[in-house]
């Protein structure tokens, strides 16, 4: 018999219950994720990446419902958690850094009272000195000389307050880090180190990673797997070296374009025509297929089913079977 | 953990806030010109039956003609009953002091845990009481006072709770406002994704960042109560006219001023004033001593 994945998302789907109608933001998403493993997930602005991000924290926020399927960590499917027990696995076993680093840390309490604080809540025997002894082992690790604990939020660049995120959502050895666009609101130097580090956190802690970003380019090399949303359905879902040889879905495809290669000084840098549809009423056939430039009258009047192309490497698309 | 913290007494924890205060620039010295200003006021009053030189409330303690100016006996002078006018200044901040303490506890104690919760929460409970205290608001606050007064009748409770009611919709509103911005930031949101309970998000990261706010209300709050203090005592719903008392000696300085006996209302009036600044100025500095993004 196989290992039970660390985590297993089946078939889940949360709607958005607005006032105008019911928007699909995730829409029969399954996907699993492997000790140690990271995980891409990509997709732009309203694809419901990041309300797949926090609907396995079960903090989809209002009016979110989460309406069918399963989120199983280590076999047990926190769907039928109560609040408590969820509360007790938040941070504990599946940790979350946020997007924005600059408001993510209160900026009336030093960085140890941060992680006095979070430390306190999952283990309350644990004493405020021996708190502060891991926090510091743990800024170390991210880079945040342990000295400054007694700063103040605002006496940090972003990056660092980025690492100090990072070092909070570890400190308690979760195995699980989600990270939704950790580094949009960092330049591009800083961007690079902070997915290093995440990407590193494996060697040094063993935890599997979730990164959620909109571009595609970074998470390529750093992620096992990468799973490509669009309009709230999963697209494609493959290990990455094999999505970028060999990418199943046109609009995986087109997003490949759109990343500039130095090694091609004539490339053109193809923009995909078209916007993201709107979810109050989406396109009745594949999502895709009013920007996809293959698509045929059957993807227009029919939702194609997501398929196994190869081994591990699944696509929602008409044209791999015909 | 608690019992680290209560190893260090008081007063040494007190200390090096006091030596880092005037490092802080100009709100570092507004808060403690503000302090002393306002504990000066306090001893003053608090030791003044026993410094002052004549019985406040003894009439004729000068021979007439009174009210009789500043003179070597008479300092500030003497009123129309022939009191001497620094024995009243001295003893006369006492009920206003009580009654202003009083009506910022009871505004803390009501406004700020309603506000706290109503608004956290959220829903009908926030729509309930956001209703009550805008209809509070919507009365001019000496005159809602003035009825609450003379409906309760006088005494430095009464009108320590009829100040009270006028000024808790302020507290209410300020809270709320702050709590709705705080709760939705991502502070508020991270610490609830790391599994924060809603009782401690509402204590250990709202709570923290809306003390600034509330502190800058009391201290407003403070300095306004005295003002209404004295008004009440002004239209003589105050204490009984054999308490010394700043507001009642405005009263009468006023029936005095156009005969020229200008010294019966300017005292008291420079006391009342006085003890205002302080607080304004406690508060004011204290504002931005609190927020540690402005540390130098």
């Amino acid at each position: 018999m196989m290992a039970l994945p660390l985590l297993e998302v089946d078939s889940l789907t949360v709607d958005y219950r607005t006032g105008r109608g019911n928007i699909r933001a995730v829409d029969d998403v399954s996907f699993t994720l492997e000790k140690g493993e990271m995980l891409g997930l990509v997709g732009e602005s309203g694809s419901g990446k990041s309300t797949l991000g926090l609907s396995m924290i079960r903090l989809v926020p209002y009016p979110g419902v989460i309406v069918n399927g399963q989120i199983k960590i280590d076999g047990a499917d926190i769907l039928s958690y109560s609040e408590d027990e969820m509360q007790s696995i938040r941070g504990k076993k599946i940790a979350f850094v946020f997007q924005d680093p600059m408001t993510s840390l209160s900026p009336v309490k030093k960085i140890g009272a941060h992680f006095e604080e979070f430390i306190h809540t999952h283990e309350p025997e644990t004493g405020k000195e021996e708190a502060l002894i891991r926090a510091k082992a743990t800024l170390n690790d991210v880079g945040i000389l342990p000295e400054r604990i007694n700063d103040y939020p605002h006496q940090f660049s972003g990056g660092m307050r980025q690492r100090i995120m990072i070092a909070l959502a570890i400190v308690l050895s979760p195995e699980i880090v989600i990270a939704d666009e950790p580094t949009t609101a960092l330049d591009v130097i800083v961007q690079a180190k902070i997915l290093d580090l995440l990407k590193s956190l494996r060697d040094t802690y063993g935890m599997a990673r979730v990164l959620i970003t909109h571009d595609l380019s970074i998470v390529l090399e750093r992620c096992d797997k990468i799973l490509v949303m669009y309009a709230g359905s999963l697209v494609e879902y493959a290990n990455s070296g094999e999505l970028y040889r060999n990418p199943g879905h046109p609009y995986t495809r087109r997003l490949l374009q759109t990343i500039p290669n130095v090694e091609f000084a004539d490339q053109k840098l193809e923009a995909i025509p078209g916007s993201p549809p709107d979810l109050l009423n989406p396109p009745k056939g594949c999502r895709f297929s009013p920007r996809c430039e293959h698509s045929k009258e059957k993807c227009r009047l029919e939702r194609p089913q997501l398929v196994e192309s190869s081994p591990g490497h699944f696509v929602r698309c008409f044209k791999e079977n015909i | 953990m608690p019992n680290v913290e209560a190893k260090r007494g008081i007063l040494a924890r007190l200390i090096p806030p006091l030596t880092s205060l005037t490092r802080r620039g100009s709100a570092g010295w507004m808060t403690i010109i503000g302090a002393v200003m306002v504990s000066t006021i306090i001893l003053v009053t608090a030791l003044g039956p026993w410094i002052s030189p004549y019985n406040p409330t003894a009439i004729n303690v000068s021979p007439p003609p009174n009210p009789s100016p500043p003179s070597a006996d008479f300092p500030l002078g003497t009123n129309l009953l022939g009191q001497d006018m620094l024995s009243r200044i001295l003893c006369g901040g006492s009920i206003m002091i009580q009654v202003a303490l009083l009506s910022v506890l009871f505004c803390f104690i009501i406004g700020v845990p309603i506000g706290l919760l109503a608004s956290y929460a959220g829903g009908a409970l926030d729509k309930t009481f956001t209703l009550v205290m805008d209809s509070f608001y919507a009365f001019p606050g000496l005159v809602l006072a003035i009825a609450i007064a003379a409906m309760m009748g006088r005494g430095v409770v009464n009108m320590a709770l009829s100040i009270g009611v006028v000024y808790v919709p302020s507290y209410y509103r300020i809270v709320r406002s702050q709590v709705l911005t705080i709760k939705e930031l991502p502070y508020a949101e991270a610490a609830r994704a790391s599994g924060a309970r809603g009782r401690t998000i509402l204590l250990r990261y709202v709570l923290p960042n809306v003390v600034p706010s509330i502190v800058v209300v009391a201290t407003v709050n403070f300095a306004d109560a005295i003002l209404t203090a004295a008004g009440l005592t002004f239209v003589g719903l105050g204490v009984g006219i054999d308490v010394p008392d700043w507001g009642w000696d405005l009263t009468k300085g006023r029936e005095l001023l156009p005969s020229g006996a200008w010294w019966v209302i300017t005292f008291p009036g420079i006391m009342i004033v006085l003890l205002a600044l302080g607080f304004t100025l406690v508060g004011e500095g204290l504002s931005e001593l609190l927020n540690p993004r402005l540390e130098k």
